[in-house]
């Protein structure tokens, strides 16, 4: 993890070989913690997580917005990361893969419900999959499996995992008193 | 004897599901290493000719940037052809990655920048100038039929045609019904969701601990010692987790290359990722054009089958497939002449995706098949009870097991197939019209030699080891699972250490063939603890066990317990230190059995049965119902082996309706290079599907009844659509994918 410049003082987590004119002061709190960083105007807030974060539970599946590998949870809300340029998100609130779990272990109830009801195979659109679908139920916009479906189509998953995706949700959605349809 | 099983056959979930919901399973890509610097490629922008001139200077000069490889500053590597193979390269040259000035197919790799960051690699590679001479290039398969051969080369591992039987053209001539068609599948690319990557972390004194996006470790490491002329003990391959894969993680990528390359050279760490559009610019599935003739006599019985099938391949190696050979084995024929020919296309080398070959073969022969039992007016389900092979003809013997008459009842049951109206356009709602048609589906049930080691602690946990791959499949939860049995312990106390070059020696993970092999070679090794286990509790001062052989003990919940009375039993714990040691280590290798193998065919079946609604004025075909009925032997774990399935029926849904490699001959590039344009199933595609295991016994296609899943959910789902689609519209698509284009005409 990078060191949070704010509290020691230290050099700011940036991409080297950047000139530092290039930097871009921001502040992002990830799964929590409050941090302050130097970005460059082009580093988006995927990269910024994977490669400076060393949060790589967010994937890179295209870096095009095409594949939902990259979905996270900004201000509560499911967004493409490689389309979010980091310097545009300061003061944002981000929630990744790794932070859904509580502090003592115990797995979110939709990160539960993956594992129950075998909802990947090779686990690389996974975590892209469980935020958007807790991004899904915050929504509050799918109530039936077809609209599942039809909401959950933006993150792909090559292995064809996708109804018992649907499965998970369906029962995540059930615990969080969500009715279906 | 096997002990009693309670893990074998339950369904279990995913022992590597946390680490995959939360983040925490490593791809290759996301390792990393304090020094590491990251490379970027830069690809051709023609598909043949030679560069003239690479202009790097700009690149060089760019912030961060470390140096910038081309053919011109390469290091040296290995030069002999030879020294690229890998181990399951096709005959031919390999591709050798920035090897001189000479382009063969378009996006091979010219130049490679290395950087301190991923932007800054990303941002000098714009600025690398590279000035070609084109030479005409042609990668239009149909422009090329006239010069396909048969491979001169077999591809190991890889059947040829079997040799005619019968006379297959006088007893076409003779034949009452007939039909003869054209057929195509449209080339496609895995598209696994992650992108190829490979991280080689270096360490002083020139060490390399390497992870690939690769299906093998072991293969990774062979091709990177030869290729680089490096000793084993120096390279070691670490690949835990492969974010699907699906065949293209079977051969090392350029990638691996290139980052091994360049760590050697800047002696530090280096990590290349290829883009998605970089996805298309190595192996996918060929282009194949298939001509198919089937004979009947007025009962529908099959008299003749002809099948011939052309592939691309490319200029340097001859990728083979076995395409036409299931159509010597799916149904009883005495007059069959099977032909399977190359011609060579300025791409890249094919590549073995996701059942190689027969999702092809078997979409000419089973359209065929629904073909004929149009013509004949038969239930098409009743035309393949007709022809049921009791044997496989290819080669005279009887198949090691084949329950597809149970599949296909089963099947039928399940889908409510007696309900078929069978007149096409005859079933409708609204203004969709609703077709049902079916297929079935074979792939072989291979085993190959594996080696795998067990080791169990006195505290009760057992690990096993073995060099072989997770890309999805389960192979985690199904070792711990046979391991588990095998020693009557809890699955949490068995861990399975897999992907890792260092490991007992395993085939790449690839044919469906991971259960059997690496299945069996776990549980050998596990039986051998076991009987050093119950030799050091015999052998205890007055043991319970003293008379006791294997067969009359059960190992359970840490304990060696008599059979006849369980309350005689010896501790493991007790055992070992009765043999004066705190673990016991086994290593075992097996192999399928010769005998066996000389005798019988051992082959995985399944009855797909497909319901479609076709929007008359859109032409807008959607899957609503898919029912699977499979029979492959044992079943581990019947909730992962579901998943395989419905993954399988997911790809196949894929190839009869959205996934197509859209190449430019006049560019000679793959256009739609990027998952917007090359259209894999998204979840509002996929609805229904129902996947049924039958009861099928096996004992003689390995130790422990499996056959494996990877690959047979694919075989028969494309063309059990296409006849869904002609049984819902009357229009018979012999040219995949079934866009609405096709069905407007």
């Amino acid at each position: 993890m990078p060191v949070d410049p704010a509290a020691t003082g230290a050099a700011a987590a940036s991409p080297a070989g950047r000139a530092p004119a290039m930097q871009h002061r921001i502040t992002l709190t990830i799964n929590g913690t409050r941090r302050q960083m130097e970005v460059a105007p082009w580093t988006t807030l995927l990269d910024l997580l994977r490669e400076e974060m060393e949060l790589t539970g967010t994937k890179k599946g295209c870096d095009h917005g095409q594949c939902g590998a990259c979905t996270v949870l900004l201000n509560g809300q499911r967004i493409n990361s490689c389309l979010a340029l980091a310097v545009t998100k300061d003061g944002a609130e981000v929630l990744t893969v790794e932070g859904l779990a509580a502090a003592d272990g115990t797995l979110h109830p939709m990160q539960a419900a993956f594992v129950e009801h075998d909802a990947f195979q090779c686990g690389y659109c996974t975590p892209g999959q469980i935020c958007s679908a807790v991004g899904l139920l915050k929504e509050g916009h799918a109530r039936s499996a077809e609209e599942i479906r039809e909401l959950m189509s933006g993150n792909l998953c090559r292995c064809g995992a996708y109804p018992n995706i649907v499965a998970a949700i369906e029962q995540a959605m059930q615990q969080a008193g969500v009715a279906a349809r | 004897m096997p002990n009693s099983e309670t893990h074998f056959g339950a369904p279990r979930s995913r022992v590597d599901g946390r680490l995959k919901v939360t983040g925490a399973a490593k791809y290759a890509g996301e390792f990393t290493a304090p020094d590491l610097a990251h490379g970027y490629v830069v690809s051709s922008a023609i598909a043949k000719g030679r560069i003239t001139a690479i202009d790097t200077a700009a690149a060089e000069a760019a912030p961060g940037v470390l140096r910038v490889f081309t053919h011109e500053n390469r290091p040296t590597t290995a030069w002999l052809n030879s020294s690229y193979r890998d181990e399951v390269a096709p005959p031919g040259k390999p591709f050798r990655p920035l090897y001189d000035a000479e382009v063969v197919y378009s996006g091979q790799p010219v130049a490679l920048v290395v950087a301190e960051s991923f932007e800054a690699a990303r941002d000098a590679a714009a600025l690398v100038r590279v000035t070609y001479e084109h030479a005409p290039h042609e990668t239009n398969l149909r422009n090329v039929l006239a010069e396909a051969y048969v491979p001169p080369k077999e591809r190991p591992g890889i059947d040829p045609p079997p040799n005619p039987r019968g006379d297959a053209a006088a007893a076409y001539a003779a034949a009452p019904i007939k039909v003869e068609n054209g057929y195509h599948v449209a080339p496609e690319h895995h598209n696994p969701m992650e992108p190829h990557a490979t991280t080689v972390v270096w360490e002083a004194g020139g060490k390399l601990t390497i992870h690939d996006k690769i299906q093998g470790a072991q293969n990774t490491q062979s091709y990177v010692t030869s290729v680089f002329s490096l000793p084993k003990k120096d390279v070691r391959v670490i690949a835990p987790f492969v974010g699907g894969a699906f065949g293209s993680g079977l051969r090392p990528q350029y990638q691996l290359f290139l980052a091994v390359m360049a760590s050697l050279e800047l002696k530090r760490s280096v990590r290349v990722v290829l883009t998605r559009d970089q996805m298309f610019t190595f192996g996918y599935r060929p282009d194949t054009i298939q001509t198919l003739a089937l004979g009947a006599d007025r009962e529908g019985r099959l008299q003749a089958v002809m099948h011939e099938a052309i592939a691309g391949t490319s200029p340097f190696e001859d990728f083979q497939e076995v395409v036409v050979n299931w159509s010597g084995l799916a149904y009883h024929c005495d007059n069959v002449d099977l032909k399977y020919k190359l011609a060579k296309i300025d791409t890249y080398t094919p590549l073995d995706m996701r059942a190689p070959g027969a999702p092809l073969g078997m979409f000419a022969l089973e359209s065929g098949m629904d073909e004929l039992a149009h013509a004949l007016k038969i239930d098409p389900l009743e035309l393949r009870l007709r022809n049921y092979a009791e044997m496989d003809q290819n080669t005279g013997r009887q198949f090691s097991s084949k329950e597809l008459r149970a599949a296909y009842r089963l099947g039928a049951e399940r889908f409510g197939w007696a309900r078929r109206s069978h007149e096409p356009r005859s079933m409708r709602e609204g203004r969709e019209l609703i077709g049902w048609g079916m297929a079935t589906g074979v792939w072989e049930a291979g085993m190959q030699q594996a080696s795998a080691r067990a080791t169990l602690t006195a505290g009760g946990k057992l690990e096993v080891a073995i060099a072989t791959a997770d890309i999805g499949t389960g192979t985690y939860t199904i070792l711990t699972q046979i391991a588990a049995d095998a020693l009557g312990l809890r699955m949490e106390d068995v861990t399975a250490r897999i992907g890792d070059s260092a490991l007992p020696t395993s085939p790449i993970e690839g044919g469906s063939w991971t259960a059997a092999s690496a299945g069996s070679a776990v549980q050998a090794a596990c039986y051998a603890v076991r009987e050093t286990l119950l030799n050091y509790a015999r052998r205890m001062e007055n043991s319970p066990l003293a008379n006791a052989g294997l067969d009359h003990v059960v190992f359970t919940a840490g304990h060696i317990a008599l059979r006849s009375d369980p309350s005689r039993s010896v501790s493991f714990a007790d055992a070992m230190r009765a043999g004066g040691v705190d673990r016991i280590e086994q290593e075992e290798t097996t192999a399928p059995d010769k005998g066996n193998m000389a005798k019988f065919s051992p082959y995985t079946h399944a009855a797909v049965f497909a319901e479609v609604r076709v929007d008359e004025e859109l032409g807008a075909v959607r899957v609503t119902r898919v029912v699977d009925a499979i029979a492959a032997g044992r079943i581990i774990n019947p909730k992962t082996a579901r998943s395989q399935i419905i993954g399988g029926v997911v790809f196949g849904i894929g190839m009869a309706l959205t996934e197509e490699s859209m190449l430019d001959h006049r560019l000679g590039r793959f256009m739609n290079h990027n998952i917007a344009e090359y259209h894999l199933p998204v979840n509002a595609d996929i609805r229904e599907i129902d996947v049924l295991f039958v009861d099928e016994e096996e004992s003689k296609a390995n130790p422990i009844g499996v056959k494996g899943l990877g690959e047979i959910g694919i075989v028969g789902t494309a063309a059990a659509i296409a006849n869904a689609v002609f049984h819902a519209t009357g229009k018979r698509i012999r040219e995949l994918p079934i866009t609405l284009d096709k069905l407007l005409d």
